[in-house]
């Protein structure tokens, strides 16, 4: 029988917390680039130690956003990429003031020309269509770049008989492209199940966050979904949730761990072991006659 | 008569606005609700069944929103959760089986946003019926009454035309929520919904709205029986025409009418 005062643990352990961030903000400012201080569970660790860690938690395993170098660094054979599509840009669809000024300012920042990177590379030496989103891109939102990039990757996948594997992360629709975004979800979609009906493998990996359209699209679609442990992943927003229920959520809500035991992704593999649990997997689609 | 955005969402919010309740005997000459996704429970914000139009058998999907409060607690005020759109493509494929064609019907602010919706995987209901309707092999047509509110409204939306009431909206995200998450300000939300570009003129000027439905002056609520019958009268001539092509080529067009939507540039180098 779990006692009384262990349901209010939960609350104290919150009250406390937020007694702590408002002292912290009175405190010391420290640069942010040396030190590392995890979204999860509040644990600090060294930068230095934190990216060399593939920037990975020390204390809770919250596996932090990776830039698409860093994510083809660690997950494709080395200069096995050819990169489709490099230079498409999304356009202004809706005339949307500001919209291009921002997505200049982002390209130049970035060095991206929108959120996601497509191409051809191999995996073990295993050839594949891959797609990487990256959030320092207006939150990895999806307007016309990503979902014509995306789309153009499925349908060259489908021609040329390879598996896609996909690393997502958004925030959902960019509202900035208005109802031309939300047809993304449609269009992407539409591809995925060409690709599918061919009988390809479709292998997505769900990375922090993966939210909004883009969850409720792609991300969602493949015949594998694997998730970065402790990440983010939901079709509405925690604070639209707590605005529409009135009142806090757990905090292991929308979490990985949180889709495995609700069914909806079939497992959760630690950054150190993607590239070969992406190889075995496209190993176990080959097509081969029993010795 | 052109109306602004804002205008428009004043008339569709209208209380005696008519719901997809009001339409159905104004539509079709028999109706039988089908109830449930076989998998969880049956969702009232959701609406499915059988219908006779002008004789022939259709599949009717729509979003319920209710007439007062008390209907509106029963379908939750068409905000569907996941099961409503398992039961959507439940009925959908059902429809395919006997070769008889869908109409969805879209009215609503969105998909639920809460605990159990999540659990049950809001996203990948809708997801799963964004794919699967591009499988569909029967004519889908989809008509949106009223609001339609992202990707809950998207997921009646795959279709081979898409029609609108004149004063409908169809977005990405409502105004409000537009306004409070770009200028942290919800009372913008007029200034959201005139840029945004929501009205059917918008969408059929942006390539994605195929038909806008004439509604009476001042709003469909003068008079429903006339917003029916011009609705009855577009689905006639949408339904002669898709009941007639080859399944490979409705197929292939429904593909490249969602395929070709996107405004994008090929620069070729690095940008001055």
């Amino acid at each position: 029988m779990p006692k009384l005062e262990d349901l209010f643990k939960v609350v104290k352990s919150r009250m406390s917390e937020d007694e702590e961030k408002s002292e912290k903000k009175s405190t010391v400012k420290i640069p942010d680039d040396l030190l590392f201080k995890c979204p999860r569970c509040g644990g600090v660790m060294f930068m230095d130690d934190f990216t060399g860690a593939s920037k990975v938690c020390g204390s809770c395993g919250y596996h932090a956003r990776l830039t698409v170098e860093e994510r083809l660094r660690i997950t494709i054979d080395e200069g096995s990429l050819t990169e489709y599509d490099a230079n498409l840009i999304s356009g202004d669809p809706i005339g949307f003031e500001g919209y291009p000024e921002k997505l200049r300012e982002l390209r130049e920042k970035t060095g991206l020309k929108d959120a996601v990177v497509t191409g051809e590379c191999r995996i073990r030496n295993k050839p594949c269509v891959i797609a990487v989103m990256d959030t320092r891109f207006m939150m990895a939102s999806m307007g016309s770049a990503v979902g014509e990039k995306i789309a153009r990757a499925f349908e060259r996948a489908t021609e040329k008989g390879l598996p896609v594997v996909l690393f997502a992360a958004s925030g959902g629709a960019r509202m900035q492209e208005g109802i031309v975004s939300l047809m993304q979800m449609a269009k992407t979609s539409a591809a995925v199940a060409r690709h599918s009906d061919a009988g390809l493998l479709y292998i997505t990996v769900l990375t922090d966050p993966t939210t909004g359209g883009v969850n409720a699209s792609f991300a969602s679609l493949g015949d594998i979904i694997i998730a970065e442990p402790k990440v983010l992943i939901g079709f509405a927003g925690r604070r639209v949730i707590e605005d529409t229920i009135k009142q806090r959520l757990p905090d292991d809500f929308q979490s990985a761990e949180f889709l495995l035991e609700h069914g909806f992704v079939d497992m959760i593999v630690p950054r150190k072991n993607i590239r070969r649990t992406l190889s075995r997997l496209i190993r176990l689609h080959t097509k081969e006659a029993v010795r | 008569m052109s109306l602004s955005a804002s205008e428009r969402i004043a008339i569709i919010h209208n209380k005696a606005r008519p719901t997809i309740s009001d339409y159905i005997p104004l539509l079709f000459d028999e109706f039988c609700e089908l109830h449930g996704d076989r998998l969880y429970r049956d969702d009232p914000a959701i609406l499915g069944g059988l219908a006779n139009f002008r004789g022939m058998p259709v599949t009717v999907i729509a979003q319920v929103k209710g007439r007062n409060l008390e209907e509106n607690k029963k379908s939750n005020f068409a905000m569907p959760h996941p099961e409503g759109y398992r039961k959507a493509l439940r009925l959908a494929r059902q429809a395919e089986k006997f070769h008889r064609p869908v109409v969805c019907f879209i009215d609503t602010p969105g998909a639920f946003c809460g605990i159990a919706a999540e659990e049950r995987g809001q996203g990948e209901a809708i997801a799963r019926n964004l794919l699967e309707f591009f499988r569909l092999k029967t004519p889908v047509i989809s008509i949106v009454l009223g609001e339609g509110s992202s990707g809950g409204a998207l997921a009646l939306g795959v279709c081979d035309e898409l029609a609108m009431l004149e004063n409908a909206v169809y977005t990405v995200i409502s105004p409000r929520g537009c306004a409070s998450i770009l200028w942290k300000d919800a009372s913008r939300e007029k200034e959201a919904a005139e840029r945004l570009r929501i009205t059917a003129g918008d969408l059929s000027e942006l390539g994605i709205c195929d038909a806008i439905i004439p509604e009476p002056a001042g709003g469909a609520h003068n008079n429903p029986q006339q917003t029916a019958e011009n609705i009855s009268g577009y689905l006639y001539q949408a339904l002669q025409k898709f009941m007639q092509k080859e399944v490979a080529i409705l197929l292939e067009s429904r593909y490249n009418k969602f395929r070709k939507i996107g405004e994008f540039l090929e620069t070729p180098g690095p940008e001055a």
